[in-house]
């Protein structure tokens, strides 16, 4: 299932007459992890002893990659895949081991919010100060500086030292001045996980008018969803291997398999004695009944999901679920053999269950099936995300996820009281 | 609503005409010593007003909450004054051989304590700095040079008293020796820094160095003659090796230079050594010289410093 990396200056792309704004070329980083760090230690492991203190730690292998201006990028990866060093090195703060990252424009890095805040200072000096670290001349913060304040939202607190800020103020300060900044691309790691829902929406409307404005924005993240509901492309990345680079969701399909592979990796990691049993979820199918596999969904239609489950022993006692998701990542829709009532009883080879969602009234759009097997106690024995996919009918008449049949009456201007 | 969409799909189409007309530049590439410290210089240069911030920063950060504030960066200076005058010039005598003793030590100890501030506050400045350095680029030497500049704040504060000291015991006299007070400070300013580069960066890889660095200013200290006179070592060791050794140390050269320049007994060409302006042109010279040696061994370690720290 890996795949070399694509080169993406190959891959025909609609607006390619974006310039390039990074240029990564086989960039490969290494870290000598130390076992001994004082002036002391050194001197009696010196020469050929010292080489058995340290150990070699490739974060980044060979990796080449080019994005084009205006693209919103997720670099992807379980913990450790290199992902947060990848977007170091694009900003600067690590040197490669070898290769070269090449890069135009106006650069900002949110990889903390905050970071280079001074506790002691208050909140002005601190915007000062962080502008210009954003790269922001005194002069132009002057000027945004009243807009800064207002976007924060702590006007009162400004002339406060920010040691007595709460966490959540010295965050929308930290992201206010951010986002007031003018990068032509934008570093941002993890970043928008902090906050209120509130604040988060927030970040993500700045993160879209800026999407809107032609800047381009390189985003670390661990939610899935988000790498699908924002970014155009993904970058997939597994122990410092480009194993995808491609549009968004597909990434995060692959994603998933990496995840459940991992899963059963730690597994057979765990008790090398036993031998694992992997239970599998083969076929899955979905379509409305009275109409072929494929063909688009119109309300109303009631759909089959069908799905065979392969156990190599006798398996325990057993649930089956089926997850609906947008395109977006987001759940629409979840059911278990569980919620239904029933207990399914242990089988060995294969067993088949069949769903019936009656009823569909999902607005337009691509839908993700997701499969997984259960334990009695709730813990996950397979997955398989995404398993299939079905297309709901375009209606002309709404947006969003469920459709409502709308209806509209014209009520007309208020009737003057008689 | 339109008219806006516009506006921003022109925005966006300018923001990428902009893009495609700017050259690529290659992030953190090492290039070739003499060029790599022209674009270092241009990076600096165009972080002026960060540079400035950092040490407004520091200088604002450092006596926030105290309610003498700016006070004790003169307190301690002036506490070190009376002690050695008293225990040194009185008790231990050395005051006799030398004219305006407090004058005397006021002008040695404040080249010192600019030279220690350096030093010391340039050897923590990039694990000091360590929450900014691993999260957000600038260009490095910013921090080495944050720190220089608050130490140079605080020096002007001092030497504003030394003067005003001179002026009131009338010791001030407007001559041609004045001007010896600029190679002076440029020497420890040029020294101040590239030892201030190098211990930064090694700091980083050995925690150990910030020990030895306290370590090495107490030998400053006492290495320089601020508390005793030069022709004292003169006298012991008399005209040898051992005396030009001592007196080529660069702190010893700018304590001289400000004492020829501030202190009555200055001129008196039996306390001072011969040719101490050639001496001082030389080693502010090789001062230079070691700024560029030492911000290249800077730039070789600093590709690391984001995951050492």
């Amino acid at each position: 299932m890996i795949e070399s990396a694509m080169d993406t200056s190959l891959t025909p792309e609609a607006a390619d007459d974006r310039p390039d704004v990074i240029i990564i070329k086989d960039v490969s980083k290494r870290f000598v992890i130390r076992k001994d760090n004082s002036l002391k230690e050194r001197m009696i492991t010196f020469g050929r002893m010292g080489r058995r203190h340290r150990e070699d730690f490739w974060a980044l292998n060979d990796v080449s990659a080019t994005i084009k201006a205006g693209t919103t990028i997720g670099l992807i990866g379980h913990n450790g895949s290199g992902k947060s060093t990848l977007l170091k090195v694009i900003g600067g703060i690590i040197d490669p081991t070898s290769g070269t990252v090449s890069r135009r424009g106006r650069v900002a890095a949110l990889l903390e919010l905050g970071a280079g805040f001074h506790p002691d200072l208050t909140g002005r000096e601190n915007v000062f100060l962080n502008a210009a670290i954003l790269g922001l001349s005194r002069k132009v913060t002057e000027e945004r500086f009243d807009d800064i304040v207002a976007f924060s939202g702590i006007a009162d607190f400004i002339d406060t030292q920010v040691k007595f800020y709460s966490s959540g103020m010295y965050v929308r300060l930290a992201f206010a001045v951010a986002v007031h900044t003018d990068p032509d691309i934008l570093l941002v790691d993890e970043v928008l996980a902090v906050g209120d829902e509130a604040f988060q929406r927030k970040c993500l409307d700045k993160i879209r008018s800026f999407q809107e404005e032609g800047r381009t924005i390189i985003l670390v993240t661990h939610s899935l969803g988000q790498v699908a509901e924002l970014c155009d492309r993904a970058i997939l990345l597994n122990r410092g291997n480009v194993v995808y680079e491609g549009p968004a969701h597909e990434a995060v399909a692959r994603m998933r398999d990496i995840l459940e592979e991992r899963r059963v990796d730690e597994l057979v990691e765990a008790d090398p004695a036993v031998e694992i049993i992997v239970p599998r979820i083969l076929d899955t199918t979905v379509h409305a009944i009275g109409k072929a596999v494929g063909d688009p969904v119109e309300h109303g239609d009631d759909l089959l999901v069908t799905t065979t489950f392969e156990y190599p022993e006798l398996s325990p006692v057993w649930s089956g679920a089926v997850q609906i998701d947008n395109s977006s990542g987001q759940v629409v829709f979840g059911t278990s053999s569980r919620l239904l009532g029933r207990e399914l009883a242990p089988f060995a080879g294969h067993y088949t269950l069949q769903f019936t969602l009656k009823n569909v009234w999902l607005g337009t759009g691509k839908y993700f099936v997701n499969i997984s097997m259960q334990d009695k106690s709730g813990r996950h024995l397979a997955d398989f995300p995404q398993a299939v996919s079905f297309d709901v009918i375009y209606y002309p008449l709404a947006v969003g996820t469920s459709y409502l049949e709308p209806e509209l009456l014209e009520v007309g201007p208020p009737t003057p009281a008689p | 609503m339109s008219n806006q969409n516009n506006a921003e799909s022109t925005n966006r189409d300018n923001r990428f005409a902009a893009i495609a007309r700017a050259p690529m530049q290659v992030v953190g590439a090492p290039s070739h010593p003499l060029g790599g410290i022209w674009s270092s210089a241009r990076d600096i240069w165009g972080q002026r007003e960060m540079l400035d911030l950092l040490i407004r920063r520091d200088l604002k950060a450092r006596y926030k909450d105290s309610a003498l504030g700016f006070l004790w960066s003169l307190i301690k200076p002036l506490t070190q004054l009376v002690i050695y005058y008293v225990v040194m010039g009185k008790f231990l005598g050395a005051a006799r051989g030398i004219p305006d003793f407090a004058v005397y030590i006021f002008t040695g100890l404040t080249v010192y304590s600019l030279f220690s501030e350096i030093i010391s506050s340039t050897t923590g400045s990039i694990v000091g700095n360590s929450g900014l350095i691993k999260k957000i680029y600038l260009p490095r030497e910013i921090f080495p040079l944050a720190s220089v500049g608050s130490a140079l704040f605080n020096y002007l504060i001092q030497f504003s008293i030394l003067i005003a000291a001179t002026l009131v015991l009338s010791t001030f006299t407007l001559s041609p020796n004045l001007l010896f007070i600029l190679p002076s400070l440029f020497v420890v300013i040029v020294y101040g820094l590239a030892l201030g580069l190098l211990l930064s960066a090694v700091n980083v890889y050995m925690r150990d160095i910030q020990y030895l660095v306290e370590v090495g200013l107490m030998v400053m200290l006492w290495a320089s003659p601020i508390v005793y006179s030069w022709s004292m070592v003169r006298d012991q060791v008399g005209n040898s090796l051992i005396l030009d050794i001592y007196t080529n140390n660069p702190v010893t050269l700018a304590v001289l230079g400000f004492q020829r320049a501030l202190w009555s007994g200055g001129t008196d060409s039996a306390n001072t050594p011969e040719n101490l302006l050639l001496r001082l042109v030389i080693a502010a010279i090789a001062g230079v010289v070691l700024v560029l040696i030492f911000h290249r061994v800077f730039a070789r370690l600093q590709g690391n410093f984001a995951q050492a720290l």
